[in-house]
């Protein structure tokens, strides 16, 4: 491992400046995935910026939403009132997420900068285009069971070609995704707010970029608006074994019941695509009717005409198809 | 005047105006905009080092280490290498096999994927902290008794996960420790003798 300045700033102005518009600082905060990626020479930071000491961690309610510090541990927030009683699908997500030990290192903002889990990406002797731009992309024609089913495009008039079929790691970014979230950021410019929508990237130049951030920004919270989901959400997960495993397909399913009809619906995919799938028309499918398994069926079926499989991974379009019916169901308690 | 520090660093960092001279630099490198109260602070603020040696200061198993320590060194490598506390195993050291699972704090983590200077001003336990004297912990009774090992080397990780895994309070069904330890993979034939170990240990109530 190449060796780096560490670094221990006390306020986020001081980490950003320390950061500055260095491409060699790092932020360091759980450290779960980047000292992986150190420790395998994917990235060699100069600069390593601990934030562990800047007061990131509170969880809270305040304005109508509930407003999580970036360096919240994922199973403080899995395990915290407020996200168990107004937010249960976050919560979902996190625990089906990694093992007791990860959640206790890995932080809220780390989890949304968390970088994917491809083979070719984590082995220097092959090509990706994600680590080495312009390189190819050794899962195009390789080991792509895993990859993704979804890309720019698709639903958009046509399927354009991507330069990285690699998926999005995070199931919490999935629910988040769902939940429609708001990610606060601070940088050299100051303050903004950038939707989840917005936070990841899709890939058909750049799959060295993950997400929108700019030089030097550091996540300082998540916001998720009070919402009327918390009595019919479910967060499924399909892996290979029953725990600690990445997703190969993952559901985040939101509804909104009364009186035996769905009166709002919001739905996000994980292990498909490039980033959390955003499923769009799931509310204007979803919305007035009763709900049933025919009806979520439709639904399914509906999304997965724009899903493209490679060689290795067509089993995903049948496996994503019930996934989608299995989580609608179960959060409706039709199951 | 940063890169100049920083270049200057060898690893000679033992000697006593060496430590000052990178206590100082540390400072100015890392702290720039800080107060200059900073520059005369006690030993203990922070981590007071350069790329090359940085000094920490870690209570491990209940006894005060103020340690030199290379940046890029996990705490996993600290406690095996440099204090002889081999009991943590390194496995995978790409934090997915569990068995370098230590406390932080009282809470489980993974020491092959921390820095130990992260890990300044912090309370570590690792297996060899777990017994009191010759006086075996609990769960360590209970692994003997209902043998929960086969090899070994997977041990001290399922030690150290099964007593958080109690302590944090999902020990009460076997599917739940099954979920709560799947951290520590291990392929052996011990899973079932693992979890009525930490099952009975959690039943008997013993304070763990």
């Amino acid at each position: 491992m190449r060796p780096f300045q560490y670094l221990r700033p006390k306020t986020v102005a001081e980490a950003v400046t320390m950061a500055g518009d260095n491409p060699e600082a790092q932020y360091i905060a759980g450290g779960t995935n980047l000292i992986d990626l150190m420790k395998r020479g994917v990235t060699s930071p100069a600069k390593l910026i601990d934030i562990n000491h800047l007061p990131l961690r509170k969880i809270e309610h305040r304005n109508d939403r509930v407003r999580i510090g970036a360096l919240a541990l994922n199973s403080d927030v899995a395990e915290h009132r407020l996200i168990q009683t107004r937010q249960p699908l976050l919560a979902q997500a996190l625990l089906a997420g990694a093992s007791g030990q990860l959640r206790n290192m890995a932080t809220v903002g780390g989890n949304l900068l968390q970088r994917t889990r491809c083979s070719y990406f984590y082995d220097l002797a092959l090509p990706c285009n994600k680590r080495k731009p312009g390189s190819g992309c050794g899962a195009e024609e390789g080991i792509n069971r895993t990859h993704a089913i979804f890309f720019a495009g698709n639903g958009f008039g046509g399927i354009e070609k991507s330069s990285c079929l690699a998926v999005h790691p995070s199931d919490m970014c999935v629910a988040l995704t769902a939940l429609e979230t708001t990610v606060v950021v601070n940088g050299p410019d100051g303050e903004r707010r950038v939707m989840m929508k917005d936070f990841h990237r899709l890939t058909t130049q750049q799959p060295e970029l993950d997400t929108n951030l700019r030089p030097g920004e550091l996540i300082t919270a998540i916001e998720v608006e009070d919402n009327a989901f918390a009595r019919h959400s479910h967060y499924l997960k399909v892996r290979d074994r029953a725990s600690y495993a990445f997703a190969l397909v993952s559901v985040a399913a939101a509804l909104q019941i009364d009186g035996g009809k769905i009166w709002d619906a919001r739905m996000a995919l994980g292990g498909v695509a490039h980033k959390p799938w955003r499923y769009w028309a799931v509310d204007l499918m979803l919305r007035g009717q009763a709900p049933s398994e025919k009806l979520f069926r439709e639904v399914a079926e509906h999304e997965m005409k724009s899903a493209k499989a490679t060689e290795q991974n067509a089993f995903k379009i049948r496996l994503t198809s019930n996934a989608i019916v299995a989580a609608l169901k179960l959060a409706a308690g039709i199951s | 005047m940063v890169m100049a520090i920083d270049n200057e660093a060898s690893p000679d960092a033992e000697n006593e105006n060496r430590r000052f001279f990178l206590k100082q630099s540390i400072a100015i490198a890392g702290l720039s905009i800080a107060p200059s109260g900073l520059l005369h602070s006690a030993p203990d603020d922070g981590p007071v080092g350069n790329a090359v040696k940085v000094t920490i200061s870690l209570m491990i198993n209940s006894k005060r280490r103020r340690l030199s320590v290379d940046p890029r060194m996990t705490l996993l490598d600290l406690l095996r290498e440099n204090l002889g506390l081999t009991g943590t195993k390194k496995g995978c050291d790409l934090g997915q096999c569990g068995a370098c699972t230590v406390h932080v704090d009282g809470r489980r983590t993974l020491s092959c994927l921390s820095f130990a200077v992260m890990q300044h001003g912090r309370k570590i336990t690792t297996v060899e902290g777990l017994s009191n004297g010759d006086q075996l912990h609990p769960l360590q009774e209970a692994f003997v008794k209902h043998d929960g090992f086969q090899c070994g080397y997977c041990t001290p990780g399922q030690l150290m996960s099964g007593v958080a895994c109690i302590r944090e309070g999902h020990a009460g069904s076997a599917e739940s420790v099954r979920e709560y330890m799947s951290g520590n993979l291990c392929r052996c034939g011990a899973y079932p003798n693992i979890v009525d170990a930490i099952l009975e240990v959690k039943k008997a109530g013993t304070k763990v």
